[in-house]
């Protein structure tokens, strides 16, 4: 369980949260959501400890995250965001095993690792040798999740991990994300700004506009009884296909 | 920083100290960097070494700073002079109206003068024959109806005590188009009619050469210049025999072999050993083996000493600059600073940071690898910085989110994706060095900067070429060495283009 206690965070004079307290669930995915700028980014970074909060305390199983336990914790964290942020200098196998090498694991260990991960991941084995340019961006996104999943952590942070995909592969690469979360029952923190991606993923969604949780809960809910227009026309905002052939 | 630099001069000095240290017993003859000293200098070798075969001779040091630190600290044991540049400059500050008292003076510094030599290479100042002929000038107080005449002075006589500012007041000079250059240059500027009046040593073989009229110095500013030899007092004691035997030379120069001699070196280009064996077979009956050089073994030992001077300078640099740059990169304030330190240092013009080290390191290859090494780390900490600055955020975030303590992901992660900006950085310091160690001949380094020197103080193209061409050689292999290192240091992965 992750817990976010009355958290603010300010940036030069932009107040990116606003005393913000959150529960997030155990091998539930909770999405966040919202307009640009609103925090959601700044929510997620402040978890695995890459900003630190001006007021409040990120709790993770009950324990303050500090700068001592800080490595500990996120070795326990995977994180994934919009292009991957892979090495460039290292082979895609390379950026997977760099944490597990670091950490000592033996040659035999890592292989037997990556070869599952390929498997859950989708992603092509006789690719691992090669560089992060020479791949495709879906490519680079499951090598992201890969790299994130070596250590088999509790929890999986994304950040936009879909935002730079085209469409047809931002939907393939969706559908292999939820079944993967659903293999693993791990919980899960993702930010989107797409109310379609949130209701697909999330077991709970969070709305977040100028720093606060407007609301929080289920799609459903969110279009039942939105507890406030704004969420409302942020769900309406979405546009069909279908809508300009007048069906 | 501070303490970093001092510890870092401290290691290099005992790095230059044991590589190019020299046995004690050495005995180093010192001499300017113009003809007749570089003359004076030889013979005076030439006879030290009849009776004591570890001598060595620091051809063309510079000006007179170099010279007199250099004996002061001892890095020579002599050096010849001319009484009037003691007084007038060397020790300006004292009052010294007589040899007694100057010979005290000198003493009180463990320093000791020779009888002179014989001859007076006083300054004068001359003009083209025609020009002044045209003019009507041939005294010194003539100029005064000129103020349209261009002066072109050595930069030592731009500002000596009995230079130029002390000349034009009570001549009541009245010219402002007064620049200051090498005083082999101001022949050549003369010649061509670039420049209209130079400063002249009155032994100089150019002025019959160029047909030179010699202005009277009616008013009687000019002093005495007459050439002696100044040593250590502590030469007198470890080899007293060879201070003997040069010191025969005392009375034995006239002026016009003085002149004979220059013209010798500087117009039938005969090396300045033979010139000098020559001497000392006619006037004193002793025969030397002057030592003969060939071009291979010139150019041999000329890049070795150069690669010394760089090597060392730039591996210092590359230890030092890296750490500093990525203190830079960590610590905003204290990086501002490093970059502001390193920045400025880099704009104390060569020459004189050369001679600030004389105090403190002496003359030889020390100062000028220290000077070489302070001048090869802006490009190294500015590369390790904005490498390091310029790695994406979302990839710096990315290893610091995995759990990477600081220290593994500046080796995994920081410096090799910036190493190619770093090797860069590397290679622009190594160009310039090379460049650079040119001028370590100044304060008597070696390398290519001593046949450039020579050639320019010879008027021969030949031998500033020997120099110069092979020191843009060795900055052309400097640049395919790291272009050969960049495909072993730089990760693959950063030299693909995304397909």
């Amino acid at each position: 369980m992750i817990k976010l206690e009355n958290i603010s965070k300010t940036y030069a004079s932009t107040r990116a949260l606003d005393s913000i307290n959150l529960t997030i669930l155990p091998h539930k995915t909770t999405v966040v959501i919202g307009p640009s700028g609103c925090g959601k980014s700044t929510l997620i970074r402040l978890i695995i400890g890459l900003i630190k909060p001006d007021k409040g305390n990120v709790y993770v199983k009950d324990e303050m995250l500090t700068p001592i336990n800080l490595f500990t914790i996120r070795r326990r964290m995977g994180y994934v965001i919009q292009d991957g942020g892979l090495f460039p200098h290292l082979t895609t196998k390379e950026n997977v095993s760099l944490m597990a090498k670091y950490l000592g694991w033996d040659n035999d260990r890592i292989g037997k690792r990556i070869a599952e991960l390929c498997e859950l991941t989708k992603f092509p084995v006789d690719a691992l040798d090669r560089y992060p340019v020479q791949i495709s961006g879906g490519q680079r996104q499951r090598v992201s999740l890969m790299r994130a999943l070596i250590l088999d952590p509790d929890t999986l942070l994304l950040d936009e991990p879909l935002g730079a995909l085209d469409p047809l592969i931002r939907f393939e690469l969706q559908n292999d994300l939820k079944e993967v979360f659903h293999t693993l029952g791990k919980t899960v923190v993702m930010v989107t700004h797409d109310i379609g991606e949130a209701g697909f993923f999330g077991d709970s969604i969070v709305f977040i506009r100028d720093g606060h949780i407007v609301q929080q809960g289920t799609l459903m809910d969110f279009v039942r009884t939105p507890t406030d227009p704004f969420v409302t026309s942020f769900i309406n905002a979405q546009r069909s296909p279908l809508e300009s052939l007048g069906e | 920083m501070v303490l970093f630099g001092t510890g870092l001069i401290l290691a290099l000095l005992f790095i230059a100290n044991t590589t190019a240290g020299q046995p004690a017993a050495e005995i180093k003859v010192g001499s300017k960097a113009f003809t007749e000293s570089v003359i004076l200098g030889e013979i005076v070798a030439q006879l030290a070494r009849t009776q004591e075969p570890n001598v060595k001779h620091l051809k063309g040091l510079g000006g007179t700073r170099v010279l007199w630190s250099a004996l002061l600290k001892g890095e020579i044991d002599i050096y010849p002079e001319y009484t009037g540049t003691i007084t007038q400059e060397i020790l300006a500050d004292r009052d010294i109206r007589d040899e007694q008292t100057l010979k005290k003076v000198l003493a009180e510094k463990n320093i000791q003068m020779s009888r002179p030599l014989r001859f007076n290479n006083t300054y004068a100042i001359g003009m083209r024959e025609d020009v002044a002929e045209r003019h009507g000038i041939t005294k010194i107080s003539d100029l005064r109806k000129h103020p349209k005449l261009r002066f072109g002075f050595t930069n030592e006589f731009m500002n000596r005590g009995d230079g130029w500012p002390s000349l034009r007041r009570p001549y009541n000079l009245p010219q402002t188009n007064v620049r200051g250059l090498d005083h082999d240059l101001a022949y050549r500027g003369l010649e061509s009619g670039s420049i209209d009046v130079i400063d002249l040593y009155s032994t100089d073989a150019e002025i019959r050469y160029y047909k030179l009229r010699v202005l009277d110095d009616d008013l009687h500013h000019f002093p005495e210049y007459n050439a002696v030899l100044l040593y250590r007092l502590d030469l007198m004691e470890h080899a007293p025999d060879v201070l003997k035997t040069i010191l025969k030379l005392e009375g034995r120069i006239p002026e016009k072999t003085m002149i004979d001699m220059n013209a010798e070196v500087k117009l039938d280009g005969i090396p300045e050993s033979v010139v000098a064996s020559e001497f000392l077979k006619k006037n004193l009956s002793i025969t030397t083996e002057p030592k003969k050089e060939t071009f291979l073994t010139r150019l041999v030992h000329n890049t070795l000493q150069h690669l010394f001077l760089v090597a060392i300078s730039l591996a210092a640099a590359i230890l030092i600059s890296i750490p500093l740059g990525i203190l830079s990169h960590r610590k905003e304030k204290i990086g501002q600073a490093i970059l502001g330190i390193v920045g400025i240092i880099q704009t104390i013009p060569s020459l004189a940071l050369l001679v600030f080290m004389i105090p403190l390191l002496g003359i030889g290859s020390a100062p000028a690898i220290v000077a070489l090494f302070l001048y090869s780390l802006l490009p190294i900490v500015r590369n390790t910085y904005t490498g390091l600055q310029d790695i994406p955020v979302g990839i710096r975030e990315s290893a610091e989110a995995l759990g990477l303590p600081s220290g593994a992901r500046l080796r995994l992660v920081e410096l090799p994706m910036a190493s190619r900006s770093i090797l860069s950085g590397i290679k622009t310091s190594a160009v310039i060095n090379v460049g650079t160690a040119t001028l370590g001949a100044l304060i008597g380094a070696g390398g290519y900067g001593q046949p450039i020197l020579t050639g320019i103080r010879l008027d021969n193209v030949g031998l500033i070429l020997e120099g110069a061409i092979p020191a843009a050689v060795l900055a052309l292999l400097m640049q395919g060495l790291f272009d050969l290192l960049e495909r072993v240091v730089v990760p693959k992965g950063l030299r693909l283009k995304s397909e």
